[in-house]
């Protein structure tokens, strides 16, 4: 089995509210040198033969990311542990 | 005049829009998530809700139903489609309206009785409203903060496709206050806010939303007339 990792993050220009709350809450743990915080996702795709990526990007494309909000990267772990 | 309402799991305000069909004098036909039949119906709404629990993204999932399948057939050769709140994120996630829907900005729910300005009424679910006209109507969402890239908002605001702005305090930071857009065609429109909600005074802040529903059976008919008189 095979371990494809996609990062779907908002697009630079997209307001990222839950990052800036984020942001907004560090000088409470006396961080003050930050100055932004963005909040994307990571998802774990397991292919039950040989990784895909083609495929992947498919799926990342149609289903995983938004394009019109969101940009993606596709990568492969190589020596991933899969369950 | 058969307006559908899609039931997908999750949905919330799919009996309040088969209602408000009834009311306007149509009869409501329900339509399943998994039922790629349309059963004939002559206009399909998009309820509010939290369609397959919205995981991933608002409408992402609700998007590949195979009752979708149909209406985005259907909706590019002219069905009129209205999606409201979820519907409208389910709309826009199927690339039948631009733009997205995101996380409000002050990242709060917000459930009150909204003003908005009624701008594009020539569209099947508007014409039954004056250009200008102030229209209050309820509005709940969490994720109802339309956004898009400067080119695309200057394309609906040029081609006259904004078909409601919030007034008197935008709830969720929309971009330039939008609360509802149109197609080209102008037979598919969302809105976040809910005009079902608003259809009877006894539960309803005014009967404004009505007007949405009276419009697209005004559409229909006009279409018909135009239909029997061709042939």
């Amino acid at each position: 089995m095979a371990r494809v990792v996609v990062d779907v993050m908002l697009k630079p220009e997209i307001l990222d509210p839950q990052g800036q709350a984020v942001a907004n809450a560090l000088p409470r743990l006396g961080v003050t040198d930050v100055s932004s915080v963005r909040i994307g996702r990571r998802i774990e795709i397991d292919f039950t033969g040989e990784a895909d990526l083609d495929r992947a990007r498919e799926i990342a494309d149609k289903l995983l990311a938004n394009p019109v909000i969101e940009d993606y990267e596709v990568r492969l772990v190589e020596g991933a542990e899969v369950a | 005049m058969r307006i559908g309402v899609v039931t997908f799991p999750g949905s919330l305000d799919d009996g309040d829009a088969a209602r408000a069909a009834r009311i306007a004098g149509a009869e409501a036909v329900r339509l399943w998530h998994g039922d790629p039949d349309l059963h004939g119906v002559d206009a399909v709404v998009l309820p509010g809700g939290f369609s397959y629990g919205d995981y991933l993204r608002c409408g992402a999932i609700a998007r590949f139903a195979p009752v979708m399948e149909s209406i985005i057939d259907a909706a590019r050769g002219g069905l009129p489609v209205l999606g409201i709140c979820n519907g409208f994120q389910v709309l826009c996630e199927a690339h039948l309206l631009p733009g997205a829907l995101t996380r409000n900005q002050h990242l709060h729910f917000r459930n009150r009785d909204q003003w908005l300005k009624v701008e594009a009424t020539g569209t099947a679910w508007t014409n039954g409203f004056t250009p200008g006209q102030e229209i209050l109507i309820p509005v709940k969402n969490g994720e109802g903060c339309f956004v898009a890239d400067t080119h695309t908002l200057d394309a609906l605001e040029a081609e006259g496709r904004v078909i409601a702005r919030y007034i008197k305090g935008n709830p969720n930071g929309s971009q330039r206050d939008i609360a509802g857009i149109t197609n080209e065609a102008g037979n598919v429109v969302g809105i976040m806010p809910h005009p079902e909600h608003a259809v009877e005074a006894l539960t309803g802040p005014s009967l404004d939303g009505l007007g949405f529903f009276t419009s697209v059976l005004r559409s229909l008919a006009k279409d018909g007339q135009l239909a029997g008189g061709q042939q």
